[in-house]
């Protein structure tokens, strides 16, 4: 019977849900167990509808395993949409506070949902897709596991759905990109253990003698998210059918571990990851080796040994002790360092093919999202020094920095990895439309570009606000002004991430097409080669 | 093991042992022969689909 043991498993789980549902110690808990229940509800009849009593098909264990990531594709399009979607609408809800529908769509509940989206959603299914496909490939080895692959792709939807719908229903530990409840955090471990026995299982086949350097990327990517997530969730749940846990640490412990899960959350999930994407898709689309592998291993372990103690800056002129601020503010700058020799690494890949700039989008792609991840990394130390960070601290300059990395790098380089994917995992000759990558890209930059730009303004201005004071020591501003003085910066800003927005439904247009199998009618990019004229 | 005996540990021993296997890997990277393996890595991804 195909899909017998998931269809046990789910029914049995949709059963003891709605046990729990019923014997629920709050409110909150028995919502959260009936949209639960619903959901597995969904899955079993959907796969009892599937199911045939036919001998199984013989799978070809030499072929990759690519199915798990043309679904992780769709989901990452999918997500991608969903979360830049609240990104805009809670933009505009800090510009028009009547936006905030109590008590499920208010700005306090919507806000993880938009963080969440991006990052966990569609970064973290385009670390999946990408992650699977690049390690069959540099590894020539079908993905470990079998069916196991199956349960990481729809374990880690179900996390997505079960975080998100928490947060609507005002289910959160209050730690920021680590908002779900403890029960949700046991369901992604679990999810998380098996993406590591699928990854690592798959290295140790491969019939590549070298493990190429994307994967060591991915591998330190998942092996520190596993790390990080465990340990700043320890907490002690009130009842095993109750929502509220309290945290294994107390005050500024507490304080720290989150920041120190915060920030390697940016510098693994973000970063590491990323720069595995980074070194597989960049020499694959320029179709030219990595500018050195030895500079990539360099930084490679610069960057795991200094970016796990840079989570201090995110404490400064906290009660976190002093020494413990200024290591935090000397390693972000050491990071510098790693990071500018990734940036460096991935441009010069494109040495001797800048042409490919005027007639491949997707390469002006790549070459933006690591232009944005240098300026990002450049940004981030600079504002890791006390006396930047006095200024910028809790300011929208944060903001605007963490989508310069986030729409500009993340963003961008995921798109790449998808628009190069698609055609070949579909068995297409080419995308729907090259144009409309170009659109994208434009959309999309000029998004950021007005994004960032108007959040400097906007924080440095909010930053001199709170400081200004007269010459007898008072303050010249009250907080609300400095609150009303942001709304036409809000405006604009709502109008970059809308940019950002319409370039990715452009392309949600553009890979539905392609996997349907159209192809635009359409001039190449560049134009035709200009024919020579003789000398006369 | 209380938070003093880890906080020395870091700053002392752990310090140490993480600069030593930095200094190692690097060196490990720049051996000598190391070009030519390392340029035939750089082209796994070139090699198939």
């Amino acid at each position: 019977m195909k899909h017998g043991s998931a269809i046990i498993g789910l029914g049995v789980a949709t059963f003891l849900v709605l046990l729990a549902a019923g014997f629920a110690y709050d409110a909150a808990f028995a919502s959260h167990m009936w949209v639960l229940f619903f959901v597995l509800l969904i899955s079993v009849v959907v796969l009892l509808r599937r199911t045939t009593f036919e001998p199984a098909l013989v799978i070809n264990r030499s072929a990759y395993m690519d199915e798990p990531i043309r679904y992780g594709v769709i989901a990452t399009m999918l997500w991608a949409v969903v979360g830049l979607l609240v990104g805009v609408i809670v933009a505009l809800q800090l510009a028009y506070p009547e936006l905030n529908i109590e008590p499920w769509f208010n700005f306090g509940r919507m806000r993880p949902l938009h963080t969440s989206g991006v990052i966990f959603a569609f970064c973290g299914n385009a670390l999946l897709a990408t992650s699977f496909y690049v390690v069959q490939r540099t590894s020539r080895a079908r993905l470990f596991g079998g069916d196991l692959v199956w349960f990481v792709f729809w374990g880690y939807q179900l996390f997505i759905v079960m975080a998100a719908t928490g947060y609507l229903l005002g289910i959160t530990e209050g730690r920021e990109y680590a908002e779900p409840e403890w029960y949700v955090d046991l369901w992604l471990t679990i999810v998380w253990v098996a993406y590591l026995v699928v990854f690592l299982g798959t290295i140790l086949k491969r019939e590549e003698p070298h493990i190429y350097v994307a994967n060591w990327f991915y591998l330190s990517f998942i092996v520190t998210v596993a790390m990080l997530h465990v340990v700043n969730n320890l907490s002690m749940p009130v009842s095993l059918l109750g929502t509220k846990s309290y945290s294994a640490f107390s005050g500024v412990q507490d304080a720290l571990t989150q920041w120190w899960y915060g920030h390697n959350a940016v510098g693994f999930f973000l970063t590491a990851g990323f720069l595995g994407m980074m070194y597989y898709f960049v020499p694959k689309q320029a179709n030219r080796p990595v500018y050195s592998y030895r500079l990539s291993i360099i930084h490679f372990w610069a960057l795991i040994f200094l970016y796990i103690w840079a989570g201090p800056h995110h404490l400064h002129f906290t009660a976190l002790p002093d020494w413990a601020q200024t290591l935090g503010m000397v390693f972000s700058i050491m990071l510098w360092m790693p990071s500018w020799g990734g940036m460096i690494n991935g441009l010069m890949t494109l040495s001797g093919a800048w042409d490919k700039l005027r007639t491949d989008p997707i390469i002006r792609m790549m070459v933006a999202a690591i232009a944005f991840y240098g300026m990002s990394t450049f940004e981030g130390p600079m504002m890791s020094i006390k006396t930047v960070n006095s200024l910028s601290h809790y300011t929208d300059w944060t903001i605007g920095h963490v989508h310069s990395g986030a729409l500009g790098w993340n963003g961008l380089i995921a798109f790449a990895a998808l628009y190069y994917m698609v055609p070949k995992l579909w068995n297409r000759e080419r995308l729907y439309s090259m144009r409309m990558v170009s659109w994208h890209f434009w959309c999309a930059t000029l998004g950021i570009v007005i994004y960032a730009a108007v959040m400097w303004v906007a924080g440095i201005q909010q930053g001199l606000m709170w400081r200004e004071h007269d010459e007898q020591g008072f303050l010249v501003y009250s907080f609300v002004e400095s609150v009303a003085a942001l709304h036409p910066y809000y405006l604009i800003r709502a109008l970059g991430g809308g940019l950002y927005l319409a370039g990715a439904l452009i392309m949600a247009w553009n890979v539905a097409m392609t996997i349907l199998g159209y192809q635009r009618d359409e001039e190449p990019i560049g134009g035709a080669i200009p024919a020579m004229q003789p000398a006369e | 093991m209380d938070y003093h005996i880890m906080r020395t540990f870091a700053d002392s021993w752990g310090l140490l042992a993480m600069l030593l296997f930095f200094i190692g890997a690097s060196i490990f990277a720049f051996r000598p022969g190391s070009k030519v393996l390392s340029e035939e890595a750089a082209r796994i991804p070139l090699k198939d689909d």
